[in-house]
């Protein structure tokens, strides 16, 4: 599994919560970036779970939670958000150093 | 100055703009737009030409896009476009209506939004859903919708809503409160023993407000054609004459109430193609009393589409313009008020909707 690396920003830790807060590398889809031109295709960010994640992804490109997550709330259907190896929900919690991978479905005709 | 037509072609796969002079001769294709998102409806604020884009990406959700440059360039949003947690997410957005500083937005699984800030907030219209005959509302082939939104021209507060298979929806007081106006449009699939004629549940497909007689709406509907002069109260048929019951879009004439167009298919269970696969618009001058199918330049042989309910717009130029455009993604173009026709551009995605812009 790829890991952020042990530089100054992997290791800070908050408390966001009763969960705690770590940095966390987050891959985003080209069909996302398409939309918000702005983010990277790779970034580091802290948060305590998948959906601190896509929070702090909607505070830096407004309107990105929207494109991620439906008003259940869920992560939309054609969506797959992988925390390492394993699928995830929105409350998957994190670990330290761990990928946060967003991935567009095989789907559409 | 000569004036420019932009045609907005909403696609299964983006948006497109078809762009000519006013002679309507000829038209240069631009797009795809809107990150060939499944769009269903495009339309522009003709006080300031702003273009909006609705529909729904499969990835990532609705939105409705917005351009302030004739569509060269794109945002999108859909904040506050959604239903309160727990209720099934929205799915689509299906239908727009810019203009007296509301942009209406109509959505899958049915129900209205408007934005007052030019389509960046949109804030939901709770009368609609809260309305009592909610859990009855059942989906069309299509899905459970609304796509159509018709407004009063000199009453902000009076709207139309279509939405199927619901039928159609009136409010008087800006959308707080709703009443089902569908008294004479009948439900031909409704099992023996039950009313053809219920206060709601009926399958309209479009609505058209006659030119300087908002009373005067005309409706496509799954089963038949009419025409209501008293604001949707009551409906009379006016489908003698037509080759069929079934058809999607309807398109009034800008000047003249009395002139409304439709393009008839070959019913909803046999591919729902224009009939005999041979193309024709049909064209009523004397408000729904009789009917002249209009085939000149369109195929009669061998065409196989069908043209869905918001792919036929008309213009305002001085000689009326028409368009529509195919299932099949061929757009077709009378710069004489439907006498003649011309392919104006084809191997397009399927076209889900029709609107014109004319421009300085």
């Amino acid at each position: 599994m790829a890991g952020v690396g042990h530089n100054s920003a992997a290791k800070r830790q908050d408390v966001v919560g009763e969960a705690r807060a770590v940095s966390v590398l987050v891959l985003l889809p080209t069909a996302l970036r398409r939309l918000f031109p702005e983010a990277p295709g790779r970034l580091e960010l802290v948060a305590a779970d998948v959906r601190g994640v896509i929070d702090e992804l909607d505070r830096r490109w407004p309107g990105m939670r929207d494109r991620l997550t439906d008003s259940t709330p869920k992560i939309r259907r054609h969506l797959n958000v992988f925390v390492g190896e394993d699928r995830a929900r929105l409350d998957t919690k994190l670990t330290e150093g761990c990928r946060v991978t967003i991935m567009t479905a095989m789907s559409g005709g | 100055m000569s004036q420019r037509v932009l045609v907005l072609l909403g696609t299964k796969k983006g948006a497109f703009i078809l762009e000519g002079d006013e002679a309507r001769k000829s038209f240069a294709l631009r797009g795809p737009y809107c990150e060939a998102w499944p769009l269903n409806h495009v339309i522009a604020d003709p006080a300031d030409g702003t273009i909006y884009a609705t529909g729904g990406n499969e990835w990532f959700g609705p939105a409705v896009w917005k351009s302030t440059d004739k569509g060269e360039t794109w945002t999108h949003s859909s904040e506050g476009l959604k239903y309160a947690e727990g209720e099934e997410p929205i799915k689509t957005g299906w239908s727009l209506s810019p203009g007296q500083d509301e942009l209406y937005v109509g959505v899958e699984p049915a129900g209205l939004f408007k934005s007052c800030d030019g389509g960046v907030t949109f804030e939901h219209i709770h009368g609609l859903r809260d309305h009592p005959s909610r859990e009855h509302w059942m989906p069309g082939g299509g899905g459970l919708n609304l796509h159509t939104i018709v407004r009063h021209p000199n009453d902000k507060e009076q709207l139309w809503v279509g939405m199927s298979s619901v039928g159609v929806f009136h409010t008087g007081d800006g959308g707080k409160s709703w009443v089902p106006r569908n008294k004479g449009t009948r439900m031909d699939y409704m099992p023996e023993g039950m009313s053809k004629y219920p206060e709601y549940g009926q399958c309209v497909h479009s609505i058209a407000m006659a030119a300087g007689m908002p009373d005067r709406l005309y409706q496509q509907n799954h089963c038949g054609m009419y025409r209501s002069d008293d604001g949707g109260l009551t409906w009379s048929s006016i489908e003698a004459g037509l080759p069929s019951t079934f058809g999607f879009p309807s398109a009034a004439h800008p000047r003249d109430a009395d002139t409304l167009y439709l393009i008839p298919l070959n019913g909803d269970i046999l591919g729902r193609f224009v009939p005999d696969g041979k193309a024709a618009v049909w064209r009523t001058r004397d408000g729904g009393e009789t009917w002249q199918d209009l085939r000149a330049g369109l195929p009669q042989k061998d065409a196989f589409f069908g043209v869905l309910r918001q792919a036929m717009a008309t213009d305002n130029l001085p000689q009326t313009g028409l368009y529509f455009g195919t299932s099949t993604g061929s757009v077709y173009v009378s710069g004489d008020e439907g006498e003649t026709w011309f392919e104006a551009a084809k191997h397009l995605p399927t076209i889900t909707s029709v609107e014109t812009l004319v421009v300085e």
